[in-house]
Order: C-alpha cells, then structure tokens, then sequence
C-alpha cells in the first residue's frame, strides 16, 4: 500500500483546522473534506494519514466517511456535477434536463467521463428551490436551468 | 409590507461591513451590552420570536432552559438548511451576512456563551467563503473576539461545514456532526440545552432565528410582539417554489392569507393551470389541497388545518401532477436520508417506496393503500427523531386528499397482475 502524506500546505491547514475545536474529534469532517478537495476521493491511504492525525483506526475514519454523501471512495471527475431531483426540481422539469445532461456528457447518471473531466450525479435538494430546476458544479450553484443553459455552462468548462 | 429580515435584501453591498454599518448594523451590540444578559433573554421571550427551522418552539424559552451555572455553554447555528422546498437561509447568508453574525453575537451574551459554531451543510462552501469574510472583518471591528466593545464580554465564532446528510439539521444529529461522528440523532432528553455539544448546554437556533434577535434588541419586543397573530408573533420568510410565475424568498407577517402568498406574491400558477395542492412548511409537513388556500399562514391555523408551517417553503402544484409522483419522489429522498438507526423509518421508508413504485408501475393492487396506512402508522412517532414522521406526512396527506390519483394507477392493472 503506497502511503499518503499531507502536503507542507496541508499541514498548516490541519492546524489551523485543530485550532477551531477544543476537542481534536471535531477535526474529523474538515480533514476528511481536506482531503477530498485535493484528491477528489478518500483513499484508504488517506483514511490512514487521517487516522493518525486524528488518534484514532482508520476503520473509525471510514465509518464516519461513509456516513456523509459529499466523500467519495471512488474518484470522481475534476467537475462533479450535482443535479437536483427533488420535488421543487421534479415539478420544474429536472428529469428530462437531467437526462439531456447524461446523454450531452455520453454517460449514465452516477458515471465519469472516460477523460475524467465530469461526474453526473442526482442529488436530493440544495436549497436554491426558488431557482428550480438547478445544478451544483463543484462549488457553484446554477439555477434556472434550461438545456439551452446547461449546454453554454458545460461547454465553458475547461 | 413590513420588512425585518428582507428591509435591505437587495441592497448592493449589503454583505459588507461598511454598508451593513450604514444601515444600523451591529448597533444593537451597545444596547444589549448595557443591559443584563437575562434581559435579553426576556425580551426575546416577550417578542414572541419562535425557532424558525421547522419546529418552531420558543426562541427565548430554549434559551432560558440552559443548564445553570454549567460552564463553558456553547452556541450552534443551524445552517443545515436541507429540508426540500427551503431556501431562504441561503439567501440570508449570501446577501446579509453580518445580520446573522450580530444576532449570534447578541445570543451569545444572552445566554453567557463565549464559543460559537455555525453549521453549514457542506454544500455551502461559497457562503462559507462569504462567512468567514464577513467574520474576518467583524473580529477587526471588535465586535468578536475578547472584551467586544469594552465589555468584558468575549465570544469567539466559527464556521463549520458538514458533508451533505439532510439528518444533520435535527439538532442533536447536528452536534454530533460536529463533534466529528456519523450525524446520528441522539435520545433526548438530555436535550441540547442541558447536554449538547461536548456534553456541555448548547443553545442551537437556525439563521432566520438568530437574524431576527438584532431587530427585538434595537426596536424592542413590543413592537416584534406587535405583528403577527397571538400565537405567531413577527414575519416569517417563505420560499415559494414549484408552479408558480415569481418564485422566490418573501417575507411575510405571519398570519398573512396563503391565497396572498401564492397569488399576490409570488404571481399565481402558470401557463393558465389551477392550483392542486401546496406543502406550506417544507416536504416534511402534510400537503393540502386547493380549497385550503384561504388558511392563514402562521402556526396555529396550519396546526388547525392538519399541517405545520415547518421551516416555511411553500411548495405549490398545479393540476397537471398526479401526486402519486410527487408523493414517491418524497419517499424516495427519505429513504435516501433515513440514517438507519431506527428500524420503522429505515425499512419503512424503503418499504413506501417499493410499494409506491410498484402503484405507478401499474402493478398494485387495490389493498396497497391500507397497506401504506399501516407501515406508515407503525413510523409515526416512532423513531428516535422526526425523520420517519417526515416521511409519513406527505404519504398520509397525499392518500387522504387525492386518493384518486392513487385510483388512477388501478384502473390499468392488467386483470392477470391481480
């Protein structure tokens, strides 16, 4: 198993991060977050590297891991696109636009793109309702969705 | 229309301290310092001001039920908001920052807290970025950090992101979050106020609460207390979404007419459809059809009416939707959510929908709905938190107000299926 090491950057991060919290557990979703950021999953290796920053198995950082939907065992793409199927969404039309994302990007929802550069995924709601339908890539929200403005957003993109 | 938490929403640059500062931000801070904390605390209960995340209890009353003498308490922001339908917390953050920092602030020295957490859901990182700005300048001011305002009075605040699990807006769900765990609901009590998080008295109130507390300080409770009806005193913001011309955040006087807010405000149902039903607090409440729009909306006649005014989306559907649909799109999300500690929500969330899919598959059969009725009153209430009495609402409105949608799906099962 090749091993996982925190970059000079990180590890500043990581202490900045422990300075918040009287007690060290509460480090737990912002290191695991850390980590999913910059490698765009959470690796056992990196669940490891966290364990022992945290004081605790690694089995113990997997359990916590799993139980939160934006941390990825798998690696997703370098543009994760979240898109919102629930009910102000459904009303609005989301699953047809959702399936035109799907076939514009030529994979099934929940895949990556071969090149690595997308990952589709249906996401339960993200609170921009009013905008409905609505996306999220990566950090940014894009509300009002038509095809028409799905296609300008993907195809800006690099 | 009055305006407390909407006044300047669209103001250019109100999410800086200097026009926040302009427009009377952070005065309130040497008008609560030169009183006594549990001052603050009466003011908030006598405004009336109850949670506004979906449970709606007494503001003030939550605070003063803190453990005494029990040292170091902390505060948690509820910045969660994931209940479908909900919206109007973004908005809050993203446009008016500081409004949510100075009502943690005057919270805090209400309630003797010097450490603050604001729990955002991990999807927030842009506001998150707007936060921890908005606080980077507030703690240069002096209004956070030691001895604020020469005040002796030091309280020092944070953000924190989760990851994306809806459970984590239950509170005790939240604390743990944020104590590093999976984001399991804990038994209560012991409720938060007496152990939360770290074990210590936690007081946790979503953004809009906590907005509102800079407004009771400055204009004082009388005249919050003056708005509203006798039991839901002041605004409340409502997202409106689905079917309509102009949806959007609006705030409204509580006790405001529904018919008002889906008509007036937010424009009415387009392309010439008719209203079929609304949710008016969020997916989690009972939906109700056309006919109730004249109820007004506040707490005590949404609760006359079989429903709740919840964390205040209205969610409106027109008659183009058979609400099986929607119905299954809602169970499915909470059986997405369901944490799995507690069995009737965990397999009867996933037993709805089996069910429910097998209806639109036109594979049911006529004793389906019983069927539905009995998972379902073997969910509610029955679990260590409210997320499988969530689910049931809508599952429950929809069979009791549009059981001829469900009758739809009937008439074509092939005789043979049966």
């Amino acid at each position: 198993m090749s091993g996982f090491t925190f970059s000079a950057e990180q590890e500043k991060e990581i202490e900045h991060i422990f300075a918040k919290y009287p007690f060290k557990k509460s480090a737990m979703l912002p290191l695991l977050t850390l980590v999913q950021r910059a490698e765009r999953r959470v690796s056992p290796e990196a669940m490891v590297a966290i364990s022992k920053k945290m004081d605790c198995s690694p089995a113990y950082v997997q359990s916590v891991m799993s139980f939160y939907t934006m941390y990825h065992a798998e690696k997703v793409g370098n543009y994760l696109i979240l898109f919102c199927i629930n009910i102000s969404c459904q009303l609005n039309g989301c699953d047809k636009l959702l399936e035109y994302t799907a076939k514009k990007l030529g994979i099934k929802v929940g895949e990556t793109t071969p090149d690595e550069k997308f990952t589709l995924h249906r996401e339960e709601c993200l609170a921009l309702c009013t905008e409905a339908p609505m996306m999220r890539i990566n950090d940014t929200y894009y509300g009002d969705l038509t095809e028409q403005r799905i296609g300008q957003i993907l195809d800006s993109l690099d | 229309m009055t305006q407390i938490l909407f006044k300047n929403i669209n103001m250019k640059d109100l999410h800086t301290m200097k026009v926040y500062e302009e427009q009377g931000g952070y005065r309130s801070l040497k008008k609560a310092f030169a009183q006594k904390p549990e001052e603050i605390v009466e003011a908030v209960k006598a405004s009336g001001l109850r949670g506004r995340g979906g449970a709606g209890f007494p503001a003030g009353l939550k605070w003063s039920f803190l453990a005494k003498d029990v040292f170091p308490r902390y505060l948690c922001c509820n910045a969660d908001e994931s209940e479908p339908g909900t919206c109007k917390d973004r908005e809050l953050m993203l446009k008016n920052p500081h409004m949510l920092i100075e009502g943690m602030i005057l919270c805090a020295y209400a309630c003797r807290i010097e450490t603050g957490y604001n729990y955002l859901r991990g999807e927030f990182h842009d506001l998150n970025v707007i936060m921890e700005k908005a606080m980077e300048d507030a703690y240069a001011k002096g209004y956070l950090g030691k001895n604020i305002l020469g005040s002796g009075f030091n309280f020092d605040l944070y953000t924190h992101l989760g990851a994306g699990a809806y459970i984590c807006g239950e509170e005790s769900a939240l604390l743990n979050s944020l104590e590093g765990e999976r984001g399991e609901p804990r038994m209560k009590p012991p409720f938060p106020a007496v152990e939360g998080l770290y074990a210590k008295p936690t007081v946790v109130n979503n953004v809009e609460t906590l907005c509102v507390v800079p407004y009771i300080v400055n204009e004082g409770a009388e005249k919050y207390a003056s708005l509203g009806t006798e039991k839901s005193k002041g605004t409340k913001l409502v997202s409106v979404s689905g079917h309509v011309k102009k949806p959007g955040n609006y705030e409204v006087v509580l006790g405001t007419p529904i018919r008002e807010i889906i008509y007036d405000l937010a424009g009415g149902i387009p392309n010439d459809n008719k209203l079929k039903a609304f949710i008016p607090g969020g997916s989690s409440v009972p939906m109700l059809p056309a006919d109730q729009v004249d109820v007004l909306y506040d707490y005590e006649s949404l609760a006359a009416a079989g429903t709740m005014l919840g964390s205040g989306a209205m969610i409106v559907i027109d008659d183009s939707v058979n609400i099986v649909e929607t119905t299954l799109r809602l169970i499915s999300f909470y059986m997405h959510e369901s944490c799995g500690k507690c069995t009737p929500c965990r397999e009867g969330t996933r037993w709805l929908y089996q069910i429910v899919e097998k209806i639109m598959q036109n594979k049911g059969q006529l004793d389906y709905i019983e069927k539905m009725e009995d998972i379902c009153d073997n969910m509610n209430m029955k679990a260590f938190c409210p997320l499988a009495d969530a689910c049931v609402s809508p599952v429950v409105s929809s069979i009791k107000y549009f059981r001829s949608d469900y009758e739809e799906y009937f008439k074509n099962v092939p005789v043979s299926s049966v």
